[in-house]
């Protein structure tokens, strides 16, 4: 649990970054604070306390700028502040704010800098804290990495105490009290007697005082809204079909547009819309880049014509067939494309002098497909763009739009949107910058841009591709020696590479949750294996850690057998990390590990760190006549403090149903340099007949405070299979696992 | 074309064959009823017609027969229907976008079938796709449902 603590209101907000001794990029742009989007328009009578809190004499606003793509960080956000400020759910209005620096992640980079997240020497908390500085420097306001949690738990709740205290002062000055003698309650100051002054009733008093600068956070023992059950704020919209997403927002004269771009992403030499320009409701057909877009008067029409438009495409960048991608991986397990040895520990090439256990895993190219498809609302006109989308870094969809048609990036308006869902598909920029294209063709006319769920599917930037090869050695029923190799393309690179950035030095996503076992076992390496670039990836729920993570386990699963140990048992004995020990303890306790289950059962229990966040899972399945039955699912994972009991259980347990659905029955598959998989039939993860009970528990017992979108996602599929390995003998090693076995 | 969506009628002036969902959508601006697929796959575009789940991405609206109920229709924020009820109660929603048609799936399943088993809950239900995993909730909400209309 956090500490009590004053933490200065200026040493926040530059001093997360006050290790970083100014390389690169200096230290004195660092420690400047980034200019306040919001005082630029505040009212008179409007106090502005800060970037996250703004009251008026009608309303308390919260903004809360991380991105909700259904992982609820509006209402977490939102109870953050309100935890520190004393309003209640109901008293307030939200708003997603606008892009600004002003809203730099501090956490995002803290799991990219290379250090394990178990390791807290001196030379990795700088590291952190200059990455930190480095974002700062970029303002990149991002959402991603499980990093909303970590990035807002102090400054929100520092946000809503500034404000607070702010307010007190001003009615000391003004009733001539002392601030001591004053309490807060409900969105209002309460005076001595009793009396209750709206916050909204002084708002233009606070107006007139300087922040105050030194605040003291309330202990956990006073918290009234963190670690309750919530209401999320969005519930009752998302329930009424009320709320508006991206796709459903309505500009008034707005056209419909849809694009059909070259599904091997290669160029487009040629095309005929002959048909297409006669068919009804179609307005123009214009030239994207690598394609063509049709504008209609309504989306259906737009659809259909795209769909009578032919094309002649040029040939995809990469291997045209799969095969060859999978080549490409295999061959790269050598010495020039090794990217980094990330742990060596003991003497691994004596370890494997004697008998070796050998095993090779794959793990494929996987979709986001979240349920709303791409889509962007854009108006351009002389005087600036706006632009109406769902997007994790809202500042960069500025850049992308200007550059386009040609303004400056002060110009572009982002008005920020839900998102149904994301999973990283909402890091890229597609939509966004052909939304630009069309509508800076069309300047005046807002123009809404809706991918169609196959469009959506050809353009994925998918999970990168890996494969690993594991070699271990057994002694005396003990793991003795393991060594896995991971090749894998870089999702971080080329994510990067396409908003025009370098990343430099090894990616620490390719072993992402193997690196970090916290395992003592005396000899012990692993080493990363950099693939060229092949198809373009991107970040897929959980990144390296959801290929990397599955590997790591899967071959100590298979050790720990050969050695003729107990999985959960091995697993505790070599553990060396008080909270990954703790996680394994609530998994075998939850379970009752060891218990006989019945016959054609089996169990099993996987264990990763990722983004901090050491998580293990236990599950249960049965091998009947029909194929594998998943019936149960068991899951501890340590966030230093859970902030809603709710929305923590609906995270973790949609994380493993993410998880399994697609380690048991999804890839993405290349021919003639086209993604086979076009739609959910040939996706389809889980379904509800499939989905075990999930039981879940979250740990409290580290210091730091995480966040839950990702963790439970790489364990998911180790736990399975390792299961069906206890319940078949079977051991699968390739994702996804229905090439091997049948599901039911 | 006159069509009945929500009590309403409505004279929709587009080809026969464009389906009920961009009818809904674009003309009238129901956006409560979501694209997904548009093949039936997913079940974002559930509607009632007459009461009965329909996929309204497979229904030519040419072909319209009945009155068109949507997640709109069905219950409001201030007065909602059992089945929303239900799922505000148990906070099913994550990122929200199937969960349209998972309502109207549901809230026809339990009109022809007010006291489901789990396994009945688990067969209809699984027509309707969620990305985010919240299938273990719309168990629970579902129950919670049939219970409160069983006892309306």
């Amino acid at each position: 649990m956090g500490k009590l603590k004053t933490i200065a209101r200026r040493t926040f907000l530059i001093g997360s970054a006050a290790i970083a001794g100014g390389v690169a990029f200096g230290v004195y742009k660092v420690r400047q604070d980034p200019a306040n989007p919001l005082l630029e328009n505040a009212k008179s009578g409007e106090a502005v306390f800060n970037p996250w809190v703004m009251i008026d004499g009608e309303r308390i606003t919260l903004i809360t700028p991380h991105t909700d793509l259904g992982q609820g960080a509006e209402s977490m956000q939102a109870a953050l502040i309100a935890e520190e400020l004393d309003v209640e759910f109901g008293q307030f209005e939200t708003r997603f704010g606008v892009p600004a620096a002003a809203y730099w992640n501090t956490a995002m980079a803290g799991d990219a800098a290379p250090f394990k997240s178990t390791d807290d020497s001196f030379t990795a908390e700088t590291t952190r804290a200059f990455m930190s500085g480095l974002f700062k420097v970029i303002g990149m306001q991002g959402t991603g990495g499980s990093s909303s949690v970590p990035d807002s738990f102090d400054k929100l709740r520092m946000a809503g105490a500034v404000a607070r205290e702010t307010l007190k002062a001003a009615v000391a000055q003004n009733w001539d009290v002392s601030v001591d003698d004053l309490k807060t309650e409900k969105g209002a100051v309460i005076m001595p007697d009793g009396t209750a002054l709206n916050y909204t009733e002084i708002a233009a008093l606070a107006a007139e005082m300087e922040p105050v600068e030194e605040v003291v956070l309330r202990d956990p023992s006073e918290w009234r809204l963190i670690g309750s059950q919530m209401r999320r704020t969005d519930i009752v919209g998302k329930s009424t079909g009320t709320l508006k997403y991206g796709i459903d927002v309505d500009v008034g004269g707005m056209v419909h547009a849809t694009v059909k771009v070259n599904p091997r992403r290669g160029v487009m030499n040629s095309y005929d819309a002959g048909e297409a320009e006669k068919m009804s409701g179609v307005l123009k057909i214009l030239p994207v880049t690598n394609g063509v877009a049709v504008v209609a008067e309504n989306t259906w029409y737009a659809f259909k014509a795209a769909e009578a438009i032919t094309c002649d495409w040029g040939p995809s960048p990469y291997p045209a067939e799969q095969s060859d991608h999978w080549k490409a991986v295999a061959d790269s397990f050598t010495d020039d494309r090794l990217d980094k040895v990330w742990r060596k520990d003991g003497d691994p090439d004596a370890g494997l002098s004697g008998d070796v256990v050998e095993a090779a895993y794959h793990a494929p190219y996987l979709a986001h497909a979240p349920l709303e498809p791409l889509n962007a609302v854009v108006k351009v006109t002389e005087e600036g763009a706006d632009i109406w989308v769902s997007h994790q870094i809202p500042r960069i969809v500025q850049q992308q739009v200007a550059a386009i048609t040609g303004h400056d990036t002060a110009q572009v308006k982002l008005h920020g949107q839900y998102a149904g869902g994301s999973f990283g598909h909402r890091l890229e920029f597609e939509n966004v910058k052909l939304a630009a294209e069309i509508a800076n063709q069309m300047r005046g006319t807002p123009v809404k841009l809706t991918y169609s769920r196959e469009e959506d599917f050809a353009h994925d930037y998918p999970r990168q591709i890996s494969m690993a090869r594991g070699r271990g050695a057994v002694k005396d029923g003990k793991v003795e020696t393991y060594d896995l190799s991971i090749a894998s393309v870089s999702s971080s690179a080329s994510q990067i590479g396409r908003i025009g950035m370098p990343m430099p030095g090894p990616d620490s996503q390719i072993p992402a949750g193997a690196w970090n076992l916290p395992y003592a076992v005396p000899n012990f390496r692993v080493s990363a294996y950099r693939v060229p670039e092949l198809a373009p990836t991107s970040s897929w729920r959980s990144v390296g850690a959801s290929s990397a993570g599955f590997f790591a386990d899967s071959f100590l699963d298979e050790l720990i057998h050969a050695a003729g140990a107990d999985p959960l048992e091995e697993r505790l004995r070599l553990c060396t990390h008080d909270l990954a020990r703790k996680v394994l303890e609530a998994v075998g306790e939850m379970s009752g590990w060891g218990g006989d289950l019945g016959p054609d059962r089996g169990r099993g229990v996987a264990f990763v760190n990722s983004f901090g966040v050491p998580c293990a899972e236990v599950v249960e399945v049965t091998n009947t006549p029909g194929g594998i039955k998943i019936d149960k699912v068991f899951i501890a994972a340590e966030v230093g403090t859970v902030i809603d009991p709710v929305a923590f259980d609906n995270q973790v347990k949609g994380g493993v149903v993410w998880a399994l659905g697609h380690a048991m029955n999804c890839e993405v598959t290349y021919s003639d340099g086209v993604a086979e998989q076009s739609n959910y039939h040939a996706y389809e993860a889980m379904r509800m007949y499939q989905c075990p009970e999930i039981e879940v528990r979250g740990l409290e017992n580290g210091d730091t405070v995480r966040g839950v979108g990702e963790p439970p996602v790489p364990p998911a599929a180790a736990a399975l299979g390792n299961a069906i390995f206890a319940a078949t003998g079977k051991r699968l090693r390739e994702m996804p696992f229905n090439k091997h076995i049948d599901f039911v | 074309m006159k069509i009945t969506v929500n009590g309403e009628m409505h004279d929709v002036a587009v080809a026969p064959d464009m389906p009920l969902l961009w009818v809904l959508r674009d003309e009238l601006k129901l956006t409560g009823t979501k694209y997904g697929c548009g093949i039936a796959q997913c079940g974002a575009c559930t509607v009632h017609i007459d009461g009965v789940a329909v996929r309204s991405c497979q229904m030519p609206v040419g072909d319209l027969e009945g009155e068109v109920t949507t997640i709109e229709g069905l219950g409001q924020p201030q007065v909602l229907h059992a089945v929303q009820a239900a799922w505000v109660e148990h906070q099913v929603a994550q990122c929200g976008y199937c969960q349209s048609g998972q309502i109207m799936a549901a809230a026809s399943f339990l009109d022809t079938n007010p006291d489901p088993t789990d396994a009945d809950i688990d067969r209809v239900m699984s027509a309707n796709l969620c990305r985010c995993g919240t299938y273990p909730r719309i168990r629970e909400a579902v129950k919670t449902a049939a219970a409160s209309l069983r006892g309306a």
